[in-house]
């Protein structure tokens, strides 16, 4: 079992409020990631879960047991360090068998545990080495198999993978995804990266200046994000925004400003009937917008000039100029583009967001 | 000005003088950079080092050139139980101070890693008797343990310890102990600065790791910090050693060898026979006893620090 639950979390650094109000539960075997930008404060949730930070205020339990005073050991918990933390004094056999040790396995039983694991992880070969001889990979797989050994309930991630390039970060987080998969083991997760994110949670905490902005499946938060910050943060490139004023003209509403001006489709102008002479923020993917042709003729269109054109092989991004404003669209690798063309460019209707130009909230 | 840089054209293009291209080997370039070092060493440790040696194997006194009398300076200063006394001294110090330097520097050193307010401020302020020139501190001290004046008398007296005075500097025990405690305050500091810089290369997340893991506090210390701190240890300790066996100003300035010889050091017995008496043969034979024993130890610290390199 490995049940985790945040009862209104608050962490006081002095005056500063790093994490405020966190709720959350976590279910047995799910793996739940944490995301957001640096200082959000989603490490230290992660590090109040396993007992290296005081909570100022709330409950943590796991499994119906509130561990606000339990000491990390007690916690049966194991973590993972952005930089490894392998004792560097320590061959990578002992590193895995410390906890073992500490916690007085038999020798039979630490051997069996530390070999089975170093066999998941296909390190059998370095378990003699000292953590300073490995490579980056290497050396991640042993913080694994650390954690791996002790057969914990939970498994606490922190930013594991920001310390490898980018081609072995994207074999590790496979491999991560792999592991939970074989191991079931309740895992949190802490990462800046959205990718990351998407790729491997059940569930994602998008987190901002402490706070919890939303708690959902990885497409729940691309398609339906509950705010202008997780709508930008989630998805790469990032989502374009446009400030629109929203006015009515022969029964349908209009979204204008001084580069474009779209007829609402019904569904979203439904949404805005209460926003009629205010400013809101109109928000749309780039894989939502396209060249305009015969068939886009209902879709709301608007003009806009090619400024950059970024050849990625699998799709172009096209930097546009709409008004005042630059857009981003991603278009099929075939498209004829050059810089400087004007487009007419189409929006997928259904897939248009809105957002309370204060609040930032959807709409 | 025009004139000045065609002559300047000139030199340049001239061939180099002799000199000049010697200097473009680098052997030689290598030789005359170290000339001033190789001069230094060899006035100021090389030179009075032999002079040491010739002087120990002759029978000159203050005055007297003396004679080649072969090792009899030794073997007279082995039959000599001053001496014996001050080469027992000097273990007992070197030791019983590097002990408690080590035990409480550490202590210190680990107290002051931890994050607290004014923690820069605390951290100058305990290096303030390894800054105060010694003579100074130790006559400082000299008065606290004076017989008379002493303000440990005094403390100890008022808390009710003790109901007489305590003649801390002429009874012979008493006197060793005080000098050891003034060795250890001045060298505290040393131990505990030293130390500190280790500890801040230990990252703080291997101590949290390990507490994930389940090592209690001391076990964190045992298995942890202490073997990763153990190469700068080893350096501070073997400096330390070599410092505090040589030591000659606290023990001069305390107590002057006595009472009754029962305090010397080899520096300071060294000091009395061959300038307090006029036997400067003697005196070098018995600063030269050290050597042996100071050689071991940098020895050792050469053999380890390689180790540690090449690990």
């Amino acid at each position: 079992m490995g049940q985790v639950v945040l009862k209104g979390i608050n962490k006081f650094f002095d005056s500063v409020h790093a994490v405020k109000d966190v709720n959350l539960q976590i279910r047995d075997k799910e793996f739940v990631v944490f995301v957001g930008p640096s200082g959000c404060g989603k490490t230290t949730t992660l590090r109040m879960i396993a007992g290296l930070e005081a909570i100022s205020s709330g409950d943590i339990s796991i499994d119906g047991n509130v561990v606000n005073e339990l000491a990390p050991m007690d916690r049966d918990i194991a973590m993972v360090f952005q930089n490894y933390a392998l004792y560097p004094h320590m061959s990578v056999y002992d590193n895995m068998a410390f906890g073992l040790k500490m916690r007085k396995f038999e020798k039979l039983e630490i051997d069996k545990r530390v070999l089975e694991a170093a066999d998941i992880l296909g390190i059998g070969e370095l378990l003699k080495r000292r953590p300073r001889q490995l490579s980056g990979g290497q050396r991640q797989r042993v913080a694994l198999g650390r954690a791996i050994v002790r057969h914990p309930r939970v498994f606490l991630f922190d930013e594991p993978l920001s310390n490898l390039d980018a081609k072995l970060r994207v074999q590790m987080r496979v491999e991560l995804k792999k592991l939970h998969l074989r191991l079931g083991t309740t895992a949190i997760y802490v990462t800046h990266d959205q990718v990351e994110a998407m790729t491997l949670g059940d569930r994602v905490v998008v987190m901002k200046d402490g706070v919890v902005q939303q708690v959902g499946e990885p497409l729940e938060l691309y398609n339906q994000p509950a705010n202008k910050f997780v709508a930008g943060f989630i998805g790469s490139p990032a989502m374009n925004f446009a400030a629109v004023t929203v006015t009515e003209a022969n029964g349908s509403l209009i979204a204008e400003n001084s580069g474009l001006r779209i007829k609402l489709p019904d569904e979203t102008a439904q949404r805005l009937r209460g926003h009629i002479g205010r400013e809101v923020l109109l928000g749309v993917r780039p894989e939502d917008l396209t060249v305009a042709d015969s068939a886009d003729l209902d879709h709301p269109c608007f003009d806009a000039v090619i400024e950059v054109v970024e050849q990625l092989g699998s799709e172009i991004l096209l930097d546009m100029k709409v008004g005042e404003s630059i857009m981003v669209a991603s278009v099929e690798p075939t498209a004829r583009v050059r810089v400087g063309d004007k487009l007419r460019v189409a929006m997928r209707p259904s897939r248009l967001h809105v957002f309370d130009a204060q609040t930032e909230a959807a709409i | 000005m025009a004139i000045s840089a065609v002559s300047d054209t000139t030199l340049r293009e001239a061939p180099p003088p002799r000199r000049r291209r010697l200097l473009e080997d680098e052997r030689w370039l290598a030789f005359v950079l170290l000339v001033p070092t190789i001069v230094l060493l060899g006035m100021f440790i090389a030179y009075p080092f032999i002079r040491g040696i010739l002087l120990s194997v002759t029978s000159s006194r203050v005055g007297m050139p003396g004679d080649f009398v072969g090792l009899a300076n030794f073997h007279k200063i082995f039959n000599d139980g001053i001496f014996r006394t001050a080469v027992y001294n000097t273990f007992l110090y070197t030791g019983v101070t590097t002990v408690f330097k080590l035990a409480l520097g550490l202590w210190l050193a680990m107290l002051l890693n931890r994050n607290f307010r004014g923690k820069a401020f605390t951290r100058a302020f305990i290096l303030l008797p390894f800054i105060i020139p010694t003579v100074l501190s130790t006559f400082a001290w000299k008065w606290m343990f004076d017989p008379t004046f002493s303000v440990l008398n005094w403390l100890l007296y008022h808390l009710g310890l003790i109901t007489g005075r305590i003649n801390w500097l002429g009874d012979p025990d008493l006197a060793m102990i005080s000098i050891i405690i003034v060795n250890i305050w001045r060298g505290v500091p040393f131990f505990a600065i030293s130390l500190l810089a280790g500890l801040q290369t230990i990252s703080p997340e291997l101590s949290e790791a390990a507490a994930i893991d389940g090592a209690k506090p001391w076990q964190r210390f045992w298995h942890i910090t202490w073997p990763l701190l153990l190469p700068v240890t080893m350096v501070v300790v073997l400096f330390s050693v070599i410092q505090t066996f040589a030591d000659f100003q606290i023990v001069y300035v305390m107590t002057g060898g006595g009472p009754a010889n029962a305090t010397h050091l080899f520096a300071t017995y060294a000091y009395q026979i061959g300038i307090g008496t006029g036997l400067l043969s003697e005196g070098a034979a018995i600063s030269l006893a050290m050597f042996p024993v100071l050689f071991l130890v940098v020895i050792i610290q050469l053999l380890y620090i390689r180790r540690v390199e090449v690990r």
